[in-house]
């Protein structure tokens, strides 16, 4: 063989091992997470673990349903306030920014998602908590809060704006610039002649975006939001700041709670034993959820058009 | 009086002058195509009958359409109107997300219409019309992204019938199809002019020949000349006619 075809050679196996390494590592951290999770899954039985709320330090009694709650109900929240806001976001970037502004707007967008998690973490901490509470939860304590049967949930209860509500808004504030961006490439794909054949049958502005535009990226925007699910089930740093970590009953949309990633951040250097390898469940149950949410985000991205 | 009259017409895509002094009228219940060749000003010309320019910033008119005698370049137009009496049909189907049905009710529902037995009427004679209605009266709440490419597009010509326009501009609305989708496009225009007025930009010359009454030669930005079909296809006026007409430039 010429020297030529051996470098080839070389190069394809180089690539090879580089890729192969990738997937070796995911194997990994999977076959390591089970490993450890073993001994707790055995103890407590897979289903008593996902369906217990004990989290006991001293009878060495751990159940994951608090903190997967928590990140069930953290993550909703914040793609609740993050998706009107993005998709309005794209709107604008896409349809109605003057063309000379789109590029500044869309960059303000995109360093939003630049800035890293543990600066949202001090800012939602010493800032955001501390407005909210003073503003919002008194408002939302009034109003919500005096609805009978469920308003007791939306009644401040704690000090110090570390909750819940807190902790979903900065969540929401850190995947906004994801979901934006992918309506907006979505957006740009919407053939223009299909506009203007909403246009041409006299609809207007807002009722092609609403009624054309939209619905034909749904997909798309289905997709980045799941993707952007993601990254809200599995962010930490923020959270850990902002939700106060707090292995009790859940009686208000304003009171501290534990998500997934804020007991692993909080209590991982200092465990042992059983609640070590429950930690490690949690974050096995962590690792499948996102595996699953980059899936079918994935998925439902790849079939538009 | 014609339906639509063109006077000394300009029009600026910023400052790019795209058509200067286009002055015809387009016979009522007739079809005119506009042919030439690319980039001479017919597609910009289709898309000032229903000023769909004004969608994007910096375009500019100056001149007169009369449309009925009205001037629709005037500054009070009510464009929304407009464009329902004036319909547009693409190059490329365009079918909204949406029920088959709900595609050819989308114009009367945004005019307010909900009476849903007025809107299956409504339906039914737009689908006849643009001789669809054999085709999908078993699928109409099926996904109209489902139907053929030759379906797609007479789905999109009975969305445009169901606002019951005055005129239809259509902008190469064959050239995308197979031969035998673009025949039945082509039968059902003819069809179709004797309730609306037909203006179709072209690129093939046979069809210009075949279905249409009037033809227009546009020529950077200008028009050639225009007049029955039958004359600007056999015995052109301009030189420059007869030399496009036998492909000789283009």
């Amino acid at each position: 063989m010429s020297k030529a075809r051996y470098l080839n050679l070389g190069f394809k196996s180089l690539t090879f091992l580089a890729s192969l390494s990738v997937l070796a590592i995911i194997a990994g951290i999977f076959v390591c997470l089970l490993w450890e999770s073993l001994p707790a899954l055995r103890h407590f039985g897979i289903f008593k673990f996902l369906f217990t709320a004990d989290w006991n330090y001293a009878q060495e009694s751990f159940g994951a349903l608090r903190p997967l709650t928590g990140t069930a109900l953290t993550t909703f929240l914040a793609l609740l306030f993050a998706a009107p806001v993005a998709v309005g976001t794209a709107i604008f970037l896409t349809e109605l920014c003057p063309h000379r502004l789109r590029g500044a707007f869309g960059t303000a967008v995109e360093l939003l998602a630049a800035i890293p998690s543990v600066i949202y973490g001090m800012w939602g901490l010493f800032v955001f908590a501390p407005f909210l509470e003073a503003s919002v939860q008194p408002l939302i304590g009034k109003t919500l809060g005096l609805l009978p049967l469920i308003g007791f949930f939306f009644q401040s209860k704690l000090a110090g704006g570390v909750n819940v509500f807190t902790a979903s808004l900065v969540l929401a504030v850190m995947i906004t610039p994801f979901i934006a961006s992918v309506t907006r490439d979505a957006f740009n794909q919407v053939p223009a002649t299909l506009k203007e054949s909403a246009r041409g049958l006299g609809a207007t502005q807002w009722e092609t975006i609403r009624q054309v535009q939209i619905p034909y990226s749904r997909q798309a925007i289905g997709g980045g939001a799941i993707i952007a699910m993601g990254r809200a089930l599995g962010e930490t740093m923020a959270v850990a700041y902002v939700i106060g970590n707090r292995h009790a009953p859940l009686d208000s949309l304003f009171a501290p709670y534990a998500t997934i990633t804020s007991v692993l951040a909080n209590e991982f250097n200092e465990a042992a034993g059983l609640q070590l390898s429950s930690l490690f469940t949690l974050a096995l149950a962590l690792f499948l959820a996102n595996f699953l949410a980059l899936y079918l985000g994935k998925k439902l991205l790849k079939k538009e058009l | 009086m014609d339906l639509l009259e063109v006077k000394n017409l300009d029009f600026y895509y910023g400052s790019q002058k795209a058509l200067a002094d286009v002055t015809l009228n387009i016979r009522r219940n007739a079809i005119t195509s506009l042919i030439g060749p690319s980039g001479c000003g017919k597609t910009t010309l289709l898309r000032c009958f229903n000023r769909m320019h004004d969608l994007y910033p910096g375009n500019r008119y100056a001149g007169e359409i009369r449309l009925q005698g009205r001037n629709i370049l005037s500054k009070n137009e009510d464009l929304i109107n407009l464009r329902s009496s004036v319909g547009m049909v693409f190059q490329k189907p365009t079918p909204f997300p949406m029920s088959v049905f709900d595609n050819i009710a989308y114009g009367p529902r945004l005019k307010g219409q909900r009476n849903l037995s007025f809107l299956r009427e409504k339906v039914e004679k737009a689908l006849r019309q643009a001789a669809l209605w054999e085709e999908v009266k078993d699928r109409l709440k099926e996904n109209a992204g489902g139907l053929s490419g030759g379906q797609q597009q007479r789905l999109s010509i009975a969305r445009t019938l169901a606002v019951d326009p005055e005129v239809i501009l259509f902008d190469e609305s064959t050239s995308a199809l197979d031969p035998i989708s673009s025949q039945k496009i082509e039968d059902l225009m003819t069809e179709l002019k004797k309730d609306v007025t037909i203006v179709a930009v072209t690129h093939n010359m046979q069809q210009a020949a075949r279905v249409s009454d009037y033809t227009a030669l546009m020529y950077l930005g200008s028009l050639v000349e225009y007049d029955e079909t039958e004359i600007i296809f056999t015995r052109p006026q301009k030189k420059m006619t007869e030399e496009y007409v036998l492909g000789r430039f283009g």
